[in-house]
């Protein structure tokens, strides 16, 4: 609770935290004011912002409402960002536990596996992935997880070998405590904070990377998002220059948020560790 | 010399068994890619009966087990052979080797631009933490940082290339422009002003970040106040003490963000049509050219690799701590 508290006392972590609430209203609210598909055709081609009532942000090439393309991207950029960290974390952890507990040749064979994702870069790794397999929803959140998994994979195997060897640790087992329940009550609200830290800067990057991808035509063609949004745009960019910016304004809004947002937690967690 | 040396010996081995991984990986991926070189052959001869395409399989080695191929992927490999592209008609490692120096100078310049006005601001920020200097470059790396490298270079070229018509909008030279020598590099310069920036500007903001995290620890370590107490001048402390040691973790930053750059060339090559190894990935795509995009994911992980052994060297012989149980050992 402290913690909340200290959280809120951060002028970045509050800021942080007003963005992303903001953004992911706007995400949830995308279907209640856009019922309809924002791919479909709501008005004439081209029209700039700030002319038209019924259009704020104006329209694309094609006359589909932009405001429509940007509330209903947000929610695609904010949901294959947190699904992939999900999937990363998830898998991050599972090996990174297995290698710090099994040790030996399990532990330098997993290390090395993780080694060789780590030299292969994200974003090719995703790009390959999604051209092989085809691009979907489901494909794409795979493909970022796959080049995210390693930071997770690390940070979980040294929590697990340090905390280990804790005496609070010790102390629990000498008293009993069954090693699950020691696991759940004493190792996990432990290890938690630095696992959020390192996934919100995963979210960042994941955000980043969808974008990437449906910026060179790789995303789920059925799916409107900003990556997509700024690749249409680019085709118009000397006469319609607004129609890559207001996207891109997006993106920059988000991965902010979620910046600001980690600083906060990571200056409430330091604080912590001094009380401490 | 020596430490620096050994160190680098026992890395380079065990950096061969991590590359042996990526290219066992990647021989799977492609083997996951729908059609093999056989099929896209045939494609591009325009069709062909079941007893060519048996014959050029079994001439291939296509035929044989999963294992049999791999091993040929292998050896083939060893000797630099990196296949045949279907999408270019030529070998894939001459495409690829063609393509490099053009991405190798866009990475070198925005490592170079991103390295030396960071760690210079992040110097600035970090000689007094929490002044207004400070906050000022904090915020401002940390909107620099949010921001998407392939939209900032789309703004970029918005606002100084066609506004303002400073630079080219594309490409890495003046079409036959017949210019040689010197008036060739200022033109490859002249182009690539803008995607260095595009590029180069994340990471300038991540060093500059990392430089003052390093430097307001470093604040707050004993042989501060040590010199602190000791009436040195305060420019000499912030220099000599408190910046120095803060300069290895960016220096070991230098070698790990290889990877994503090399990634973030990708888009960048894209959005200003530079054909580099990173539109190369693109096009390979593009083309449907499985064995160039697996060909392609080998060569950067060689090239990350090759980052990574450098700045573990330059680690070593900045750091007379690094690698001393090598010696002894």
């Amino acid at each position: 609770m402290t913690l909340l508290i200290r959280f809120l006392r951060s002028p970045e972590g509050v800021a942080g935290l007003v963005l992303l609430g903001l953004l992911i209203s706007v995400a949830l609210l995308a279907s209640v004011f856009f019922p309809r598909d924002p791919l479909s055709i709501a008005g004439p081609a081209l029209l700039p912002p700030f002319q038209d009532r019924a259009f704020p942000l104006g329209t694309d090439r094609l006359g589909r409402d932009v405001l429509a393309g940007l509330m209903h991207g947000a929610r695609a950029s904010l949901a294959v960002g947190i699904a992939a960290t999900l999937v990363a974390m998830v898998v991050g952890a599972l090996v990174g536990t297995i290698a710090g507990f099994a040790g030996g040749i399990v532990d330098e064979a997993l290390m090395r596996i993780v080694d060789a994702f780590q030299i292969v870069p994200g974003f090719l790794l995703a790009l390959a992935f999604v051209s092989v397999v085809g691009a979907s929803l489901l494909v794409v959140i795979l493909a970022i997880a796959l080049g995210a998994w390693t930071g997770p994979a690390r940070l979980a195997r040294a929590e697990v070998l340090s905390i280990r060897e804790r005496d609070y640790v010790a102390a629990a087992r000498v008293i009993g405590m069954h090693p699950l329940e020691i696991a759940i009550r004493e190792v996990l609200p432990n290890a938690l904070p630095p696992v959020l830290a390192l996934g919100s800067v995963i979210v960042a990057g994941a955000v980043l990377t969808e974008a990437a991808l449906s910026f060179l035509g790789l995303g789920d063609p059925n799916l409107v998002t900003w990556g997509s949004m700024i690749a249409e745009g680019r085709n118009v960019l000397r006469t319609a220059p607004f129609l890559s910016i207001i996207p891109g304004i997006g993106l920059v809004l988000t991965v902010l948020g979620i910046y600001l947002f980690s600083e906060g937690l990571g200056e409430a967690l330091a604080r912590r560790r001094i009380r401490a | 010399m020596k430490r620096a040396f050994l160190l680098l010996r026992r890395r380079a081995v065990g950096s061969i068994v991590v590359l042996l991984i990526v290219i066992v990986g990647a021989f799977f991926l492609l083997e996951a890619a729908p059609g093999d070189a056989v099929d896209a052959y045939v494609l591009s001869i325009g069709g062909g009966d079941p007893a060519l395409v048996q014959s050029l399989r079994e001439s291939y080695g296509l035929d044989r087990s999963l294992f049999a191929r791999l091993w040929l992927y292998l050896t083939a490999l060893a000797q630099l052979d990196l296949g045949w592209s279907v999408a270019f008609n030529r070998p894939i490692s001459a495409v690829i080797f063609e393509r490099l120096p053009n991405t190798l100078w866009l990475m070198g310049s925005a490592t170079a631009l991103a390295f030396s006005l960071g760690t210079l601001l992040g110097i600035l920020a970090g000689a007094r933490p929490r002044s207004a200097c400070d906050r000022i470059l904090s915020v401002g790396s940390l909107s620099l940082y949010a921001i998407p490298s392939f939209w900032l270079g789309l703004v970029l070229s918005i606002v100084f290339a066609v506004q303002l018509r400073w630079f080219p909008t594309a490409g890495i030279e003046t079409i036959a422009s017949g210019k040689q020598g010197l008036a060739r590099a200022l033109d490859i310069a002249w182009h690539l002003v803008l995607p260095v920036c595009a590029l180069g500007f994340i990471y300038l903001a991540l060093f500059l970040r990392m430089m003052r995290a390093g430097m307001a620890e470093a604040w707050r370590q004993d042989y501060a106040l040590a010199a602190r107490a000791r009436g040195l001048v305060r420019r000499r402390i912030v220099l000599r003490h408190v910046a120095r040691t803060a300069l290895l973790p960016v220096v070991t930053m230098l070698g790990l963000q290889a990877a994503s750059m090399l990634g973030g060339s990708v888009v960048i090559e894209s959005v200003f049509a530079i054909p580099g190894f990173g539109r190369l990935a693109q096009e390979a795509v593009a083309l449907r050219d499985a064995p160039l995009l697996v060909a392609i994911i080998i060569v950067s992980a060689v090239m990350v690799m090759i980052a990574n052994l450098v700045v573990d060297a330059a680690y070593a012989l900045l750091d007379p701590r690094v690698g001393a149980a090598e010696t002894s050992a």
